[in-house]
């Protein structure tokens, strides 16, 4: 016998319980996100808010706009934000170039020799960003290989300098940006059905019209959530284009340390900082939007 | 060679057509690989400059390195930080991934959007924003401050690769175990941590290795005694180029391609 379904919807209690109960478990589960939750206040929101009161306020300790206007009175500031957009596009580009083909080369691969190929793409990725600046240090000086294979091939005359300058700094982040574009395109890559393409052929396209037309607008998704981490890596990046522009290369990052290392001018560096912040999540912003981006595709890592 | 003018699976090309792809691919990899595993036999070179190939070869650089009072020192902060950074960045990140993967709760994507911030906020931001408040706490050149800038660099890390975990397992056994009298707790440990532990292996050697090779808040945070390698490396590559840098960087290439080895196999063993 069971009770009267009149019964239990007039009194309700146990639905009323049974959602409460639940809601209160739900509560408790995401409780367990506190820790994280509170180290990320700790190190991140708290010192990044103090360095945006810090931008606000003038050499007298009052509250100004100075620090914001000392970056249209000094073209150095100005130029650092070129120069930053600069190498970030190029390099994006450079990625994108050379990450395009090679994931499709990984995807079209049967899985176990995917992953064996995909070790050169994960190898860098877990080798130190130090340790790889330096390699193309050795390998790009005017007494490095490349120069000496150029040289002994005749390709050209006498040494070029291939590295304190710009052309030195995009190979090294090209070289160091490339997992992040290859990994979230090989994964989307890897999730179209390759029996769309036999579809495409079937109804008389070409492998090129094929390609254009159905597989490329497939991978671009994925092909755009890789060029936003390399773009947004490469605004905030600061070791290799120190290393490998020799000076020449003056990016915000490598801007706000010399702030500091020389003028201790806490509020010009942090107006550069959030600055800097600011074109992240406004780039971040329009992305996700125009592309229909989802914050989580960060998860495809 | 009848390979050559088979068709490629799916489409009408042969695989002849298609060499050229072959051929940039294997260049595209040569140029990622080379680089890194070129500063090998540099190491071994007796000359003060970087040759390559060494004229004469000798373990010098490597002396130099084990012999240095202030590359060891480096070298043992380093892997204490990373160890600690370890220790605190795994559990948290995967309490945080299983928050906000089975809880459901209709602000668990606006945590998880929270929780990947260390990942789009410029670190450069992170190191002069840490720098200046640990100031104001004396956690400047300690081990606790570095620690703590790490984990939290390491949490989304940690986080990702667990959630991604999570989506290929069935969290239906862990009810299943509950319904069969287990606590949630220890559904958790004894039903699903088994399934991840590959993960949590992995995503644990990974918050190692993002605090041992972790730069720019190093620079800014630790000093002193308690500067990181990381940090005297930068030094010395900015300034001059110094062979002991090759020497330790082979010994960091072989640390890294171990682990990478590791977890590979695990991996594989796992799937």
């Amino acid at each position: 016998m069971s009770i009267p379904a009149s019964l239990v919807k007039e009194s309700g209690i146990n639905e009323q319980s049974l959602l409460r109960q639940s809601s209160r478990e739900k509560r408790l589960l995401l409780s367990l996100a506190t820790p994280a939750v509170v180290a990320i206040v700790a190190v991140i929101v708290i010192p990044v808010g103090w360095l945006f009161y810090l931008s606000f306020i003038g050499g007298d300790g009052q509250f100004s706009l100075e620090n914001y206007q000392k970056m249209f009175k000094y073209k150095s500031y100005a130029r650092a934000f070129a120069t930053t957009f600069q190498v970030s596009i190029l390099t994006t580009l450079i990625c994108i170039l050379l990450g395009y083909p090679l994931a499709y080369f990984l995807a079209s691969l049967p899985s176990r020799l995917a992953g064996l190929f995909m070790l050169t793409v994960l190898l860098p990725f877990w080798t130190s960003l130090l340790v790889r600046t330096y390699a193309w240090l050795a390998l790009l000086q005017k007494k490095g290989i490349v120069n000496e294979l150029g040289l002994s091939m005749g390709l050209w005359d006498e040494p070029i300098k291939l590295v304190h300058n710009m052309t030195g700094t995009l190979i090294g982040m090209a070289h160091i940006m490339l997992p992040f574009l290859v990994l979230p395109l090989y994964s989307s890559m890897r999730k179209i059905d390759r029996d769309l393409m036999q579809a495409a052929s079937n109804l008389g396209a070409t492998p090129i019209q094929a390609f254009w037309r159905v597989y490329f607008p497939l991978s671009r998704s994925g092909m755009v959530a890789g060029s936003l981490i390399v773009f947004i890596l490469c605004l905030g990046f600061y070791v290799t284009p120190a290393v490998l522009g020799g000076g020449r290369v003056i990016m915000v990052a490598t801007q706000i340390t010399a702030i500091l290392e020389n003028q201790f001018d806490w509020g010009a560096a942090s107006a550069l900082g959030v600055v800097l912040l600011v074109a992240t999540l406004v780039v971040l912003f329009v992305a996700t939007r125009v592309f229909k981006l989802d914050v989580a595709l960060f998860g495809n890592k | 060679m009848q390979w050559f003018n088979r068709p490629v699976s799916d489409t009408q090309i042969t695989q002849w057509q298609r060499m050229w792809l072959y051929i940039v691919a294997a260049i595209i990899m040569l140029l990622l690989v080379v680089p890194s595993f070129i500063v090998i036999p540099m190491s071994f070179s007796n000359s003060q400059y970087l040759e390559f190939p060494p004229e004469t070869w000798s373990t010098r650089w490597y002396e130099t390195y084990f012999e240095s009072a202030k590359w060891m020192r480096a070298t043992i902060t380093s892997l204490k930080v990373g160890f600690l950074t370890m220790l605190f960045a795994t559990p948290i990140g995967v309490m945080a991934a299983y928050a906000l993967y089975v809880s459901g709760h209709r602000f668990a994507r606006a945590v998880f959007a929270f929780l990947v911030t260390p990942m789009i906020v410029p670190v450069i931001l992170i190191a002069i924003g840490t720098f200046y408040a640990f100031g104001k706490f004396g956690l400047n050149n300690t081990i606790t401050g570095l620690v703590l800038a790490h984990t939290v660099i390491a949490i989304p890390l940690v986080t990702i690769v667990i959630t991604s975990a999570f989506r290929n397992y069935d969290l239906d056994q862990e009810r299943v175990a509950r319904s069969l009298g287990a606590s949630r707790i220890r559904a958790f440990f004894v039903i699903t941590v088994p399934q991840i532990k590959f993960s949590v292996a992995t995503a644990a050697l990974l918050s190692f290795l993002t605090s041992f090779d972790e730069v720019i808040v190093s620079i800014f945070v630790s000093g002193g005694k308690n500067a990181t390698l990381t940090k005297h490396m930068f030094g010395a590559l900015r300034d001059y180029i110094d062979p002991t840098i090759a020497a330790i960087s082979t010994i960091m290439i072989l640390v890294s391609t171990i682990l990478l080895l590791i977890t590979q196999f695990f991996g594989k063993k796992s799937s």
